[in-house]
């Protein structure tokens, strides 16, 4: 029998934590033995995700050539297992030096006060600017008025549309308002008929009802993050006009599971416009046959207001130091390193992953290109999400919640409500905090905690 | 030596206590402070924020306990893990008393390649099986939907369809987990005397009355033995949908280990998570003695 009792369900974190044990053992045993040999050497451990974790071994051989003294132990981890094995490896004191960290995760290190605050090593430092990065995107780093990472790479949502079946609707470019664009949603509607729709928004995401309320202006959390504001005028618009969609037959109520495969319905028209990521600009172009190439183009979002209200969420990946690790000056030098804007260039030529420095925009391998140019466009338009830990949390909820309005017909306010109720629920905590850092400071009597 | 029998006694009780200390003192270790310890903090809110600074945990009563009752994950994934053992764990013993027949069969040959053969699943590594169940099971490459469509049915997307994931979780924990079963099943086969088949041959009992009078109440004790392990297994899956579908689609596999992970390691309620897994220890008692006292009450 595999599952004695007590013995499965523990095993990933135990096993973890054994080999994160495990590792630090060698690794003590590796110092102690280099220490006689080797003593000018440093070793930074450096952990980086998936995909880029692979690419990125060609560019910390350059920076290895260029800083002899220093050695990086690169090491890759799946995307699905990053969260876990870097939460397992602080409470293990098993953390690297430096790591790759999906940004909607900062605010959750920095709680665990497992970050090196980084405003010192800023200041001193020649490469790294905070002006020199999309602001919108550097702001999902700073967490109380101190940054905690540095933009490695981005993501963002924008549109990507079907221009042919768009222009046939009668809208030659895509509309940058609102109004403009649920108008072009219907013309699309009522060319393609009942069987096939304007958008496809999976019920599955929360990414975009929630970037709609980021568009009207909503907080998404109140009170500096200890409540839901998602019943709050600013998100019921955003909702109502999502449910809307649902509701008048523009987007069809199904998630990702339903459509088996995406290129194939974007190709016969099943849907004409789709809010996606970077990653999907390669495999549009992969996907999709030669015949379609001028077909599609991508878009920035329209906003409720016209172009300017057009925001998008800031995603992506920084680059953070550990508050344990003993060779920061070491690990700064490669956060230094990969923030050049050359190497950030090379980094997008090798893997696709966009740039969060300005100046590699310039690069001729970006700056060509009109469907990243859209994506430039947007990233000069984007906000973070609430930085709280309890982000994905909460926003994970929202699909449920959504699913329920769209496909079951509940009253979006009353939904909107009842998820506020939730949220406020799981802030409770955070409340408590708050509640209890003010005391402290009205009190003050007490020792620091 | 000694002439008082109460001085010997208490030596000799002195000596237990002494021989069996050691074990005593590893069973304290590593279960009995780790499951007090896992008590009290399932009384406390411990999370994130307690895992950076441990003065801000607090002590809160029974509202984890509370909450996890009000909470619809906990009762959707309670539905899962109940789908799983009612429907996993009758189908997995009938599988394994099969099998077991099947090598203790007098008439079937190469029995010892046979019991390995069967016994084989339960060795290997849960991940690497379940990697390859997973093309087994996929849609347009896998050879299950290639058999169905040969036989002319429909071809079933199993585990990216919310009605299909949790039976083919539960069909692929039945191959994995048979065998132990089997094996047990076979030990109790042969402890029922040669001698009861042939007096009923004699008689003239059949196959199946010698099976229905002779081998079931003969694996008696073994169905118990059985029921109760398997059961107390089943309701600890974990494994399985963690490697295969990570709780998904529509989160119809998140069983009640699965959905403690994820508060505990995912979102690191650490407290609430430990409240779940008092309120599975409660579950599975209650069900254990339910079905010992099911079979007292049917071998009376």
């Amino acid at each position: 029998m595999s599952r004695i009792p007590g013995g499965r369900a523990a095993k990933p974190p135990r096993a973890a934590w054994r080999a994160g044990t495990l590792a630090g053992a060698a690794l003590l045993l590796l110092a102690v033995a280099c220490r006689p040999s080797a003593p000018a050497t440093t070793t930074v451990r450096f952990w980086a995700m998936g995909r880029e974790g692979e690419v990125v071994a060609e560019l910390v051989r350059d920076f290895e050539r260029e800083n002899p003294g220093i050695r990086v132990e690169l090491q890759q981890i799946p995307w699905t297992a990053a969260h876990e094995k870097l939460l397992t490896a602080h409470v293990g004191h098993a953390s690297p030096d430096v790591a790759q960290l999906g940004n909607t995760w900062i605010a959750e290190f920095v709680a665990l006060r497992a970050l090196e605050p980084l405003r010192p090593w800023i200041t001193r430092s020649a490469e790294v600017k905070p002006w020199g990065f999309f602001p919108g995107i550097w702001a999902t780093n700073v967490v109380a008025g101190e940054p905690y990472g540095v933009p490695w790479y981005v993501d963002t949502r924008l549109l990507f549309y079907r221009k042919d079946i768009l222009a046939r609707a009668g809208y030659p470019t895509m509309p940058t308002s609102w109004s403009e664009w649920h108008a072009a949603m219907r013309a699309i509607k009522a060319l393609v008929g009942p069987d096939r729709f304007a958008i496809f928004l999976p019920l599955n995401e929360w990414t975009q009802p929630m970037i709609l309320g980021l568009q009207c202006g909503s907080p998404l959390l109140a009170d500096d993050g200890t409540r839901g504001a998602f019943a709050g005028p600013e998100f019921r618009r955003a909702f109502a006009f999502y449910v809307g969609l649902f509701r008048e037959g523009l987007a069809p109520p199904v998630s990702n599971n339903d459509v088996a495969n995406l290129y194939q319905e974007f190709e016969r028209g099943y849907f004409s416009m789709y809010i996606t990521g970077p990653w999907n600009l390669g495999e549009f172009q992969r996907r999709l046959p030669a015949s379609m190439r001028d077909a599609w183009a991508t878009a920035p979002l329209p906003g409720p207001e016209g172009e300017s209200t057009g925001v998008s969420m800031a995603g992506g990946s920084s680059l953070v130091m550990f508050r344990t690790s003993r060779h920061q000056a070491a690990a700064w030098r490669l956060v230094e390193f990969l923030s050049r804007p050359a190497q950030q260039a090379r980094f997008y030529r090798l893997c696709g992953d966009l740039p969060a420095r300005h100046e590699a925009w310039q690069d001729p391998s970006l700056a060509g290109d009109a469907n990243l140019r859209s994506f430039q466009r947007q990233l000069e338009r984007v906000a973070p999400w609430p930085m709280v830990p309890e982000w994905e949390q909460i926003a994970i909820r929202l699909q449920e919640q959504a699913e329920r309005a769209a496909r079951g017909g509940a009253a979006p306010d009353s939904v909107l409500s009842d998820y506020d109720r939730d949220v406020d629920r799981m802030l409770e905590k955070r409340r408590w905090l708050a509640a209890r850092r003010l005391n402290r400071r009205s009190g003050g009597s007490r020792g620091p905690g | 030596m000694s002439a008082d029998p109460r001085g010997t006694h208490v030596t000799q009780t002195r000596a237990g206590w002494l021989f069996v200390s050691p074990a005593l003192g590893l069973i304290g270790v590593f279960f009995v402070v780790p499951v007090v310890v896992g008590l009290l903090l399932s009384f406390t809110d411990f999370d994130i924020y307690a895992l950076g600074d441990p003065s801000v945990a607090r002590i809160v009563g029974v509202r984890n306990y509370a909450q996890i009752v009000s909470d619809r994950e906990f009762w959707g994934a309670l539905r899962n893990t109940l789908t799983f053992v009612l429907g996993g764990g009758p189908l997995s013993v009938l599988a394994s008393l099969g099998a077991a027949l099947l090598v203790n069969a007098r008439l079937v040959r190469f029995k010892s390649v046979l019991r390995v053969a069967l016994f084989s699943p339960v060795v290997t590594t849960l991940v690497a099986v379940a990697i390859v169940w997973r093309y087994l099971y996929h849609p347009h490459y896998g050879l299950i939907d290639f058999a169905l469509r040969g036989l002319g049915l429909p071809a079933v997307d199993w585990l990216g369809d919310p009605h299909w994931a949790m039976p083919a979780i539960i069909l692929f924990s039945v191959w994995k987990n048979f065998g132990y079963n089997m094996l047990i099943f076979v030990a109790g086969l042969q402890n029922i005397p040669e001698e009861q088949y042939e007096a009923a041959r004699i008689d003239g009992a059949g196959g199946w009355a010698r099976f229905r009078h002779i081998t079931v109440p003969g694996l008696g004790p073994t169905f118990l033995l059985v029921g109760v392990l398997t059961m107390i297994g089943q309701f600890q899956l974990f494994a399985e949908p963690y490697v295969m579908t990570a709780g998904g689609p529509l989160r119809s596999t998140v069983s009640l280990i699965l959905l403690m992970y994820e508060q505990g390691f995912r979102w690191w309620r650490l407290g609430y998570a430990a409240a779940i897994a008092f309120i599975l220890l409660a579950i599975v008692l209650v069900a254990t003695l339910v079905q010992m006292r099911l079979q007292r009450l049917e071998r009376r």
